[in-house]
């Protein structure tokens, strides 16, 4: 399976999935844990979720806002769906699948607001986004919907960290090229402790701004996945 | 054909069935949750004020003494919430709310300050917009000191003619590669402060009022309404 192949979406899968029975021991959970970090990536290989991933990653704090907010969003979808798979029949599935997200997502952005109104500040804008995130979708359909609880689980957490990865890398080269500092904002996330991180590694550096606007997110995602690519092909020969 | 029907019922009652669990979830997450989440936008907006008056400044309470100024009779393009913060009785700053949709994308929010004595800025906070990061941001406290230029400002001091940015003759500066947004900014505190100098003694005179839950809600439609109107008209 090569990444650039146009058939390699997300959602047929279904070869790179454990046979029925398969014992639940650790070179499966290994399996899951490194697909959803490397070999089948969320943002390099599967490119699901592109939408909010190329908005939001200016800087890397935005990125790893995002991150957490899917890590939680996708773990908990992975988990509801694969507790339900046996009584949701095939034909409505998808709607099926629509309802769960939104109404996590809605039940998770109302808790935040009341118990944490602080983070809620600064990963609020982030959580709607994760509705149009067709990541977790694609999980649901893919995953979910025929493995057990625990596979559905290591899988939407191991999933969600492995597209935080990417953001946190986007973020960084972004925020590195475009406005030559690092981990500027993270006081907003972390508190007064996370001023003393803000980087600026070179004094004089003005900034590239086609780093920060849109065509620098496709720009360095494209960068990123040639070079996983190329890594790959290292590893291979 | 028949069991194609009964297929079909099966999979709709099912979802239906899913459905209705999903509204009772999200119905009650938010009915919990309502209550301390309004809490805890009063909190903020609380805060928001103070960086403009703070505490020591007032002894009323500042986020429900507001006044809501109509568009129709003002010339501002939205409906303009106003907080007056009083001493003992006595007006010292009117904040208000005041939003432009002049900006690069769309709304920028921004709470000025104007101290009732002389009518100069007491204060400017930019507290929601949708600018271009890295450029027309730099409107924000926490990206660099801009807003504060506008601290102790007047109409007099500048002219009149002087409240605009550098580019279009003014006194204020734009930043380096935005000057869309700098404009929008100054232009409304100009306007607003225009108002101010016409209209602020009587905007303390009136008594903020204390509406009811059911008269919020007709305000609420009411100001649609007029914002739809003015979109209309757009």
């Amino acid at each position: 399976m090569s990444a650039t192949s146009p058939t390699d979406t997300g959602l047929d899968l279904d070869d790179a999935l454990p046979p029925k029975g398969t014992a639940w021991n650790n070179s499966e959970r290994r399996k899951i844990t490194m697909d959803g970090l490397w070999h089948n990536n969320p943002g390099l290989v599967q490119l699901l979720g592109l939408c909010p991933l190329l908005a939001v990653t200016g800087n890397l704090i935005n990125g790893l806002g995002l991150g957490i907010a899917t890590i939680i969003t996708l773990t908990v979808s992975n988990i509801i769906i694969a507790f339900t798979r046996n009584w949701v029949r095939k034909e409505i599935r998808i709607p099926y699948y629509v309802l769960v997200i939104a109404s996590i997502v809605t039940v998770i952005d109302l808790s935040m607001n009341a118990i944490t109104p602080e983070l809620h500040s600064v990963l609020g804008i982030f959580i709607p986004l994760i509705v149009t995130n067709c990541l977790i979708i694609g999980r649901a359909e893919a995953f979910a919907s025929k493995n057990t609880i625990k596979r559905a689980a290591l899988d939407g957490f191991m999933m969600g960290l492995g597209f935080t990865l990417v953001l946190i890398a986007l973020g960084a080269i972004r925020e590195i090229l475009g406005s030559g500092t690092l981990f500027a904002d993270a006081s907003l996330m972390f508190g007064d402790i996370a001023k003393d991180w803000y980087i600026k590694p070179f004094e004089e550096y003005q900034g590239f701004l086609l780093a920060i606007l849109p065509p620098g997110a496709f720009l360095v995602m494209g960068l990123l996945i040639a070079m996983k690519n190329v890594v790959d092909k290292k590893l291979k020969s | 054909m028949k069991k194609h029907y009964e297929a079909m019922k099966k999979a709709g009652a099912s979802l239906a069935f899913f459905a209705f669990i999903s509204v009772v979830l999200v119905a009650t997450t938010n009915s919990l949750t309502k209550h301390k989440i309004e809490e805890n936008q009063a909190k903020m907006l609380l805060k928001a004020l103070n960086q403009i008056a703070p505490e020591s400044s007032y002894d009323n309470d500042l986020a429900n003494s507001k006044i809501i100024i109509e568009p129709t009779e003002s010339g501002f393009s939205h409906a303009t919430p106003v907080y007056l913060a009083t001493m003992q009785g006595n007006p010292v700053t009117a904040i208000f709310e005041v939003t432009t949709l002049k900006g690069y994308s769309g709304a920028i929010t921004l709470l000025l300050g104007i101290n009732a004595n002389d009518k100069s800025v007491k204060g400017l906070r930019v507290v929601k917009h949708h600018e271009t990061p890295g450029l027309g941001d730099k409107m924000e406290i926490r990206k660099t000191d801009w807003v504060l230029g506008f601290n102790g400002k007047s109409i007099g001091n500048p002219d009149i003619e002087h409240w605009q940015v550098k580019k279009d003759g003014g006194d204020f500066d734009q930043f380096t590669g935005a000057t869309i947004t700098p404009r929008a900014i100054v232009n409304a505190a100009r306007s607003t402060l225009l108002y101010a100098q016409e209209n602020m003694d009587g905007l303390f005179m009136l008594k903020p009022e204390k509406l009811t839950k059911q008269q919020i809600k007709q305000k609420n439609k009411d100001k649609l309404k007029t914002n739809k109107k003015l979109k209309e008209s757009e």
